[in-house]
């Protein structure tokens, strides 16, 4: 499902990961186990992202998936962020997960850890958190901006030159989305969207 | 045929016997008359003995049945937990036919199942979870992420079986209201696979920075205390700290035994050494976890 478009240019996808699950594996299983799963189900959602618009955050769902082992997380979390990360990425895309609450939490959080990687993760009752490998500034300011929605350092937000460059260290981990006129937007912004039925 | 008489209790510090046996490459008859007890991990290790005689000798090996009052017990368990489905396939002995259950026995938490593809380990994950519910919440006093955590242990270590040994193996879960050496409720994980063990699997990647050192216990160190894999992707490895972090944190035994060596995380009850070495060799890998309930020992 699409939502309009948020945050200058930013269009919201939810994705229900066990509805991909079902379809990529052919199970009616909720568990997601074994690495060949996992890359099955990270193959499909790549498919449905590939008609991305020029900037998309996706928000993966995982309500619905009961079991989430280690080597399919890394495939479906993970590796899936590693693949829009870089200069060659697919497509603009940028990722939040839902449903990370205490049966997903501690696999989401390592496997990201072991590549070095970090994702918004809804944690329960809209509430998001940065999961994964992440310095203290940068959950700081992530925090900061979560809560602003978007700071504008051309419009007098006031941050000295290391919150400038936290900010778009930021960016450049695709946990936050620069807009056209060089402000920093929250992903979860878009997300609302989508949760909320457009409000 | 040379007879191997098993010994009454079959647990995971028992089955040295049965590898041993199997040393020579002789046809043998698996005497278990007087065996009253059996643990998963004993299931698993006969079955894999039981392969490797065949295949060593040629000719498949024999297996006899408990006997008396408590030995009837263990051939009810037997059936029970699905032995008999995966020992028909390795032994040249008639077993008693058991229907596959519609309903399980409360405390056999996974039959013994074959693992060679990864839609075993579906299968398996998909079974445990009906009745580990009920052990682990209310037996054992898991709260209810215990049995996610608890199915993705199992998970981690039958994926071993498909991605690492090239083989198949078998894989066996039972809880327990005591059991010998731990006189608490427990639940038993035991896996067993024929294939190359963590010495070859490594060797490739990892065996010539350890030079002439490398052996069993080396590539067992290497992948339990270090996560190291024979794959050069970051993100493997983490199967066996997962389930090193989770027994840990349940004050559990995990142990693997491959080629001449075991490694183990055992809290004080284990009473299990963290290396062992110049043991019998025997191919393949086994696990064996133990987590015990939330009670103070």
């Amino acid at each position: 499902m699409t939502g309009r478009v948020a945050g200058d240019g930013l269009c919201p996808v939810s994705i229900d990961v066990y509805a991909v699950a079902r379809s990529a594996v052919a199970s009616m299983r909720p568990n997601l186990v074994t690495r060949p799963t996992g890359r099955a189900v990270r193959a499909a959602i790549e498919e449905r992202l590939a008609d991305s618009r020029p900037a998309l955050v996706s928000l993966l769902d995982l309500r619905g998936i009961r079991i989430l082992d280690f080597s399919c997380a890394d495939e479906v979390v993970a590796k899936l962020v590693l693949r829009y990360l870089g200069p060659d990425r697919p497509g603009n895309v940028f990722f939040l997960f839902r449903a990370v609450e205490n049966l997903h939490r501690h696999a989401v959080e390592e496997v990201l850890r072991r590549h070095r990687l970090a994702a918004a993760c809804d944690v329960g009752d809209r509430r998001f958190e940065l999961l994964g490998d992440v310095e203290q500034a940068e959950r700081d300011a992530w925090t900061t901006l979560e809560r602003c929605g978007c700071i504008d350092p051309g419009a007098g937000a006031g941050l000295d030159r290391e919150e400038a460059r936290v900010l778009q260290r930021l960016a450049d981990r695709r946990l936050a989305y620069v807009g056209e006129g060089g402000e920093f937007w929250a992903l979860s912004v878009a997300t609302k969207l989508v949760q909320g039925g457009g409000r | 045929m040379r007879v191997l008489e098993l010994p009454p209790s079959l647990g995971y510090r028992d089955v040295e016997v049965l590898y041993r046996a199997v040393a020579a490459g002789e046809p043998l008859l698996f005497d278990a008359r007087r065996v009253v007890w059996v643990h998963p991990t004993g299931m698993v290790a006969l079955l894999a003995a039981g392969k490797v005689a065949r295949d060593r000798s040629g000719v498949a090996s024999k297996l006899t049945l408990p006997v008396g009052p408590k030995g009837q017990q263990v051939t009810s368990y037997l059936g029970a937990a699905g032995f008999f489905r995966a020992a028909s396939e390795v032994f040249d002995s008639p077993f008693p036919w058991t229907p596959r259950r519609t309903r399980r026995p409360t405390d056999t938490l996974l039959e013994v199942t074959p693992i060679a593809t990864n839609s075993d380990v579906h299968k398996a994950v998909d079974e445990v979870q009906a009745q580990a519910e009920v052990v682990l919440t209310e037996r054992l006093r898991y709260d209810s992420p215990a049995l996610a955590w608890f199915s993705m242990i199992l998970s981690e270590v039958c994926q071993n079986i498909v991605e690492h040994a090239e083989a198949p193996g078998w894989v066996a879960a039972q809880a327990y209201k005591r059991m010998p050496g731990l006189p608490r409720a427990a639940v038993v994980i035991a896996v067993s696979d024929l294939g190359r063990g963590f010495q070859a699997s490594l060797a490739e990647r990892h065996a010539s920075r350890f030079a002439d050192r490398w052996d069993d216990a080396i590539a067992l160190d290497a992948a339990f205390l270090q996560g190291m894999t024979r794959h050069p992707d970051t993100g493997r490895g983490q199967g066996i700290k997962q389930i090193r972090r989770l027994v840990g944190g349940w004050n559990g035994l995990f142990s693997i035994r491959s080629g001449t060596a075991r490694i183990a995380d055992a809290p004080e009850w284990g009473r299990t050494p963290p290396m062992e070495e110049r043991l019998t060799p025997f191919p393949g890998a086994h696990v064996n976890i133990v987590i015990p309930d939330r009670t103070e020992p």
